[in-house]
Order: structure tokens, then C-alpha cells, then sequence
């Protein structure tokens, strides 16, 4: 292979970047067409919807993120999750009596059931046709009662649940522009591409059904590959032609604007939750509520990162990853084929970024713009570990879970997410290389 | 098919107040991102502080006048406060930060914990009436002809919009010839060599993002008093990738550029809106697979593809030639 020193022309005019954007585009289409399918299956029809508002001191807040499930003797029928006006809506498959239940974990900080007995609607009847709304009356909450060791512990684990997420979805933004430069803004899409995915295979009506934990396997090895299809046949093109960095940032705001829209036209603007594990409830670990999943979270993904870690540390392509993201020029010419490091670099990426983003389904709930509003975590997590480092991003990524969660102590839980931004902004003025980077003399 | 009502939905979305704010937007951002070479991600926020700063300053019980100086005012501090500590990054640092600041801003905005001042998510209502009672036109009267008509009230907006447009044009074609406009320019094309030449460069790029947020705050404002009304949703991120398109679609760095792309972007945006509305009502299978609030995404889709494309094939805009500017400031 000749040598293709970056920043040189690639081939090709107009025509033949035109043919690889219609087949790019062509086989994107054709992906999202396949999944979109039994989507479409999910018939109009008998629903049960409401309305969550809090009420305190007269004023009617919306809430927003719980999670309520509907059964029918003993079977799930749908969850759901309520939007930012706190409307939720389940369909049904038919007229019948049904049990409705609301995950009390899923609420925010501060807010309860008034009456905590009603947690559970036991028989809502529901005619042919129509649609039944029903009532959680919801009210401020007592935290007194809790100890504070309690409350400090569990907040620790919902901390390191999503610090587990973020670590694992920001690895791969990282590792993309250590090998490449990209600042890819489209890898929210990623994240939100394999918690859909595996939504598709899990829970949709005409969808094969299966169990989360397998629905999962299929959904990452998709997103695997349609990393390795933008990595090769957009960004590659891109790279040999010499398009400047941050023209490459915007092309790839417009690839997330176009792919976030594509996924919202096919999955539904509202929020959904994988019926699966819904409104587990926790065990006590020590004096400390913990809920499974949570353990789970964290457990499989530092086994994730683990290993991943010693993919680099070890193997011969992570050898050659870190070679190409030390000095590419170096790299290319002791003999490593950087192009194909880049591939495989980006399978991982997209992989690491799908299984993050079933486990943040699994905790929060299942969106087409949920990659979008944890990206800038991401972002935190990265800027904080150091851009392009790997493990300075695993600890990066904790950390901010950790104080993202943390705030609730002292913020409302609707401005946690603020606290994580508040971070990313802090730490860029304190020490721009991150904790872990190298400094690199700018401006 | 009625391709009459496709192009008067398209022509009256390009003339009315719709535009003529998103112009005003592009053409703050143009002077950023433009002649400045600053990515500003997060520009969108200061739409929403020159909105919100006019609509809580009436809330407040001040007047209206006073409304609009403490918006302007509040997104020329926002462009200080947020570029004093983060100018002196690397632009894609920079990119990254502006975003965060701006989503720190719509989500404090939107919390429970703001909404004594703000409204939450229910927003700000009706505090623009001294606005519409300078109205020397009938509101309900309808000016135009066939199906390209507008009422008297946006009329009067419209002017008043397309008067600022024409006014921000101006001043920034202004600054631009002047030797500031030079020097940001050359910061622009390389900065190293400006700042060996001994210019401020954080000092002139710290202006530029100020002047381009002040002017930016006149589409909140616009916008604000169009509607009467407010919400934190409408100044999510999305806004500020949409007026990219404008500017780049027009050419970065070019003076009527900002404008030129609003322009054509409403035009194609609404055309299509209106297209895709009628073919899902009248086309059967297009009917059939999508239900009109997913035909209504298609111009999404359509303007992020649009923005890759644009982007690597045209960075330079519509209408000028290659080598006259490059957008991409790196």
C-alpha cells in the first residue's frame, strides 16, 4: 500500500463523493427501514395515560422520568415514562381490567405519593376504544426519616451507576479523537442507537421479544458496525481529503441533527422504559437501599473497562492503537496500517457506546434525543480525564457520575445534570489538558 | 398537488418576522464564527437571555423600553462572562464549552427552582403589548394579494424586524471595513502571525463574540415580542445549528451572506414543511407510513444532511469561489 501521508487529496471529484454519500445514505435507510418495522405494527388504539403533577405550596409542577407499568393478571403489558409535562401513556392490546403500577424509585428526589398505599391501581377497567386516564396523587416527601449514612450511600451508588455509563460511552469519543482528531458530536447517536436498538428486540409490538440481557447482544453488534460503516466509508473519505478539524466537528453535528431526527421519526418522541427490570425494587446491602440493576451496571461495565484496558495495555491492535494516537506519522511509517487501526477503532467506540447506552435505558429511560443529553456529560468526563487519554476518561467518567448524583444533596434533581456541565466549564479554566493529559502550550 | 400554497408558505415564512430573526441571529453568528473563526456552539443562549431579559424586566413591572436595553445589555455581559474564561482555549474547547454554558442556562431556566422568575417550562406570557400598540396598521387587516397575504400585526412586526436586519447588516459591513474588522479578519486566516504583530487577539475575538451575542439577543427579543410569549424549549440547541446552516449556506464571512441564508434556508425549510404536510395528507402511501407529526421531521433530517453536505462541498457558501474565503478557520 502506498504510503497516504494525511492531509493529501484523496481520489476522486464531486461524482465520486456523491456516489459514496447516496450509498452511505442508501444503506442508512435501509437499516433504520428494517428496524422501523414493527414500530410501525404498534396499532392505534385502547390506552391508559395521565398525568403526573406535584403540587406544593399551590403550584403545579410537572414530573418528569417516572416510570409506570401496566399488567394484566400477573403479565407486563407496556411501561411507560413521563415526558416533561408529566404525560405518560401506555397502549393496550385491547379492552380488559389491568393493574397499574408506579415505580417510587423512578420518582425525584423530595416527591412521594401522598396516599403510598396507592402505588398500585389494582383494577382499572378499560372499554373497547378508549382511553383511560388514571391519578397518582403526588405530593412533598418526608426525608427526614432517612439516615443520612443511608441517603450518603445510596446516592454514591446512583453516582458510580452513572459514572459506569459515562465512562464506558465516553471511552470511545476519546479514543476517536485520539486516533483521528474528530471532536464527534454524532456520538450521542451512538449511545442512543443501542439503547433503541435493543428496545426494538426487547419490548416492540412485532419485535421478537427477547430478554433484555439478549436483546442487547444484537443491538451493540449493530451499532459496532454502523461504527465501522461512517468510521470507513464518511469520516475515512473525509480524512484523505484534508478537511480541516473543525469542519470534520460540524459535518458531525450535522450527521447527530440528521440521525437524532431519523431515530425520532421512527421510534416516537416520548420516552419509553424496558419492561424488563422496571420498578425492581431495592435490597438492603449493609443499611443501604440498592437496586440490582444498579450493581449490575457498574459491575459488568468495570469488567467492561477492565478489559478493554487490557486490550490496550496487551494486544498488538490496542499496541497499535495507542501508536497512531501517540504519532500517527510515526506510526504509519514503522509499518502500521493506521487506516485499518481507525476501522477497528471505531468498532470499538460505537460498541462501547451502545452498551453504555443500554445501561442508561436500563437505569433512566429509553428517548430518541438521550445520547443528546448525555453527551455533554461525556464531554465533562472526557474534558476532565484528558482528551484522547483512555484511562484518564474511565476516571473521568466516575467522577462526574459521582458528583452529578452528589448534587442532589444541595441541588433540585432536575439541575443535577447543571453540576456535571459546571464541572466540564471549571475544570477547562483550571487545567484545559485534563487531569491526566499532557500539557500543550495553547493561545 | 398545490405548488401555489408550497410556495406561499415558502415566501411568507422568507418575508416574515420568522426570518428577519434568524437573520439577525445568522448575522451575530456570522461576525463569530465568520470573520472571528470562533465555533460558537452554544449560541442559541444568547437568543434566549436577550428574550428572557426583555420578558422578565416586564414581568418586574418595568416598561418595555427598558425590557429591551437589560436583554441586549444581559447577552453582551453573557458573551464577556463566557469569553473571558474560555477564549483563550483551543477552538474545540471552546466549541465544547459554549454548548455546556448554554444548556446550563435553558436548564436552570426551565427548573422548578427558577420558575418564581422565569415561568419553568410554562414560560412568560404577554408582556409585549406596549410593542404591539405602536402598531400604526389594523391588526386584523390583511395586506397582499392571493394567497401571499400577512396580517396588519405582522406587518408591523416584520418591519420593525427587517429594519433591524438591515440596521445589523450595516453596522457589522461597517466594522468590518474598519482596521478592528482587518485585524479579526487576519486573526481569522492566522493567528499566530497576528499575534506576533503584537495585537490583543483575545482582546479583539472577546469583542467579536460580545458584539455578535448583542446582535444575536435582537432575534430573542424579536422573536419574544412576535409570540408574546416564551418557553425554555424554544432556544434548545438546535437553534443554534440551524442558524450554522444559514451562515455557512450563505458564506461565512460574508457581509449580506447571513442574510442571503436565512433567506434561502426558511424558504426551502417551510416549502418542504408545507410539501410534506400535503403529500402525507394526499398521497395514500405516504399517509399510510407516516402520521403528520413524523412527516414534520423530514426538514429535520433534511437540514443535517444539508449541513454535512454544505459543509464538505460548499464551506465557502453558495455563491462565492473556493479560494475567495475558507469558513474553516483551522
Amino acid at each position: 500500500m502506498p504510503a497516504d501521508v494525511p492531509l493529501v487529496r484523496g481520489p476522486g471529484g464531486a461524482g465520486f463523493w456523491l456516489s459514496r454519500i447516496v450509498r452511505l445514505s442508501l444503506v442508512l435507510v435501509a437499516i433504520v427501514l428494517i428496524l422501523a418495522f414493527p414500530l410501525a405494527a404498534l396499532a392505534q388504539g385502547e390506552t391508559i395515560s395521565g398525568t403526573l403533577v406535584y403540587r406544593a405550596e399551590g403550584e403545579r409542577t410537572p414530573v418528569e422520568g417516572v416510570t409506570i407499568s401496566v399488567f394484566q393478571d400477573g403479565t407486563q403489558i407496556g411501561t411507560a415514562v413521563s415526558d416533561a409535562e408529566g404525560r405518560w401513556e401506555v397502549p393496550l392490546p385491547g379492552p380488559g381490567t389491568y393493574q397499574v403500577t408506579l415505580d417510587v424509585t423512578t420518582l425525584p428526589e423530595g416527591v412521594t405519593l401522598t396516599d403510598p398505599t396507592k402505588v398500585e391501581l389494582p383494577s382499572v377497567a378499560v372499554l373497547g376504544g378508549q382511553g383511560r386516564s388514571v391519578i397518582f396523587p403526588l405530593g412533598e416527601g418526608r426525608t427526614e426519616g432517612v439516615a443520612v449514612y443511608a441517603r450518603l450511600g445510596s446516592l454514591l451508588i446512583a453516582g458510580l451507576k452513572l459514572g459506569a455509563t459515562i465512562s464506558l460511552a465516553a471511552l470511545g469519543l476519546s479514543l476517536i479523537y485520539a486516533v483521528t482528531r474528530l471532536v464527534n458530536f454524532a456520538h450521542a447517536e451512538l449511545v442512543t442507537l443501542g439503547a433503541v436498538l435493543a428496545y426494538v428486540f426487547h419490548a416492540t409490538g412485532g419485535g421478537p421479544g427477547w430478554p433484555l440481557v439478549l436483546a442487547a447482544i444484537p443491538a451493540v453488534i449493530l451499532v459496532a458496525g454502523f461504527g465501522w460503516l461512517q468510521g470507513r466509508y464518511l469520516w475515512q473519505p473525509l480524512r484523505k481529503r484534508g478537511t480541516a478539524a473543525l469542519s470534520l466537528m460540524v459535518v458531525s453535528i450535522g450527521l447527530s441533527f440528521a440521525l437524532r431526527s431519523l431515530i425520532q421519526l421512527f421510534f416516537g418522541g416520548q420516552p419509553v422504559a424496558y419492561p424488563d427490570y422496571a420498578g425492581q425494587p431495592a435490597i438492603d446491602v449493609l443499611g443501604i437501599p440498592m437496586v440490582p440493576k444498579h450493581l449490575a451496571t457498574i459491575g459488568v461495565s468495570v469488567v467492561v473497562l477492565f478489559l478493554v484496558a487490557q486490550f490496550l495495555q496487551r494486544s498488538r491492535t490496542g499496541t497499535a492503537i495507542r501508536a497512531v494516537a501517540d504519532d500517527r506519522d510515526l506510526a504509519e511509517s514503522s509499518g502500521i496500517n493506521v487506516d485499518r487501526v481507525i476501522q477497528v477503532t471505531w468498532i470499538l467506540a460505537a460498541l462501547l457506546a451502545a452498551l453504555g447506552g443500554v445501561f442508561y435505558g436500563l437505569n433512566e429511560s429509553v428517548s430518541y434525543d438521550m445520547g443528546f443529553t448525555i453527551l455533554l456529560l461525556l464531554f465533562a468526563a472526557v474534558v476532565l480525564g484528558g482528551l484522547g487519554t483512555a484511562y484518564g476518561v474511565m476516571v473521568g467518567g466516575f467522577a462526574v457520575g459521582i458528583v452529578v448524583e452528589m448534587s442532589t444533596l444541595w441541588l433540585p434533581a432536575e439541575l443535577k445534570v447543571v453540576a456535571g456541565l459546571v464541572i466540564l466549564i471549571a475544570m477547562l479554566l483550571v487545567r484545559p489538558q485534563g487531569i491526566f493529559g499532557t500539557r500543550e502550550r495553547i493561545g | 398537488m398545490d405548488w401555489l400554497q408550497i410556495l406561499a408558505a415558502g415566501v411568507l415564512a422568507t418575508i416574515g418576522p420568522i426570518t428577519a430573526g434568524y437573520a439577525l441571529s445568522a448575522i451575530g453568528l456570522n461576525l463569530q464564527f465568520g470573520y472571528a473563526g470562533l465555533l460558537n456552539f452554544g449560541h442559541v443562549a444568547f437568543m434566549l437571555v436577550g428574550a428572557y431579559g426583555t420578558a422578565m424586566t416586564v414581568e418586574f413591572g418595568g416598561p418595555l423600553w427598558l425590557g429591551l436595553i437589560v436583554g441586549i445589555v444581559s447577552a453582551v455581559l453573557l458573551g464577556l462572562l463566557l469569553g473571558i474564561p474560555t477564549l483563550r482555549l483551543r477552538a474545540d474547547y471552546f466549541a465544547i464549552t459554549s454548548i455546556a454554558a448554554a444548556e446550563v442556562i435553558r436548564l436552570v431556566v426551565r427548573s422548578s427552582w427558577a420558575q418564581p422568575w422565569t415561568g419553568g417550562v410554562f414560560g412568560i406570557q404577554g408582556f409585549a403589548d406596549d410593542f404591539h400598540q405602536l402598531n400604526p396598521f389594523p391588526t386584523a387587516e390583511l395586506y397582499g394579494f392571493g394567497q401571499f397575504v400577512v396580517t396588519g400585526r405582522s406587518l408591523w412586526v416584520m418591519m420593525v424586524g427587517w429594519a433591524l436586519v438591515i440596521l445589523a447588516t450595516l453596522f457589522v459591513a461597517r466594522l468590518i471595513r474598519s482596521p478592528w474588522g482587518r485585524v479579526l479578519t487576519a486573526i481569522r486566516e492566522d493567528e499566530d502571525a497576528t499575534r506576533s504583530l503584537g495585537k490583543n487577539v483575545f482582546a479583539y475575538k472577546l469583542q467579536a463574540l460580545m458584539i455578535g451575542g448583542g446582535i444575536a439577543s435582537l432575534a430573542g427579543i424579536l422573536f419574544a415580542l412576535d409570540q408574546q410569549s416564551i418557553y425554555p424549549a424554544g432556544f434548545e440547541p438546535r437553534i443554534t445549528f440551524i442558524v450554522f446552516v444559514m451562515v455557512i449556506l450563505g458564506g461565512a464571512g460574508s457581509i449580506w451572506g447571513a442574510l442571503l441564508g436565512a433567506a434561502v434556508f426558511n424558504f426551502l425549510f417551510f416549502a418542504t414543511d408545507s410539501m410534506m404536510a400535503r403529500l402525507q395528507a394526499n398521497v395514500d402511501w405516504i399517509g399510510a407510513i407516516l402520521s403528520p407529526a413524523e412527516a414534520g421531521l423530514i426538514k429535520y433530517v433534511l437540514v443535517g444532511i444539508a449541513l454535512m453536505l454544505l459543509m464538505v462541498f460548499r464551506p465557502q457558501g453558495l455563491l462565492r469561489s473556493r479560494a475567495e474565503g475558507r469558513a474553516d478557520a483551522s
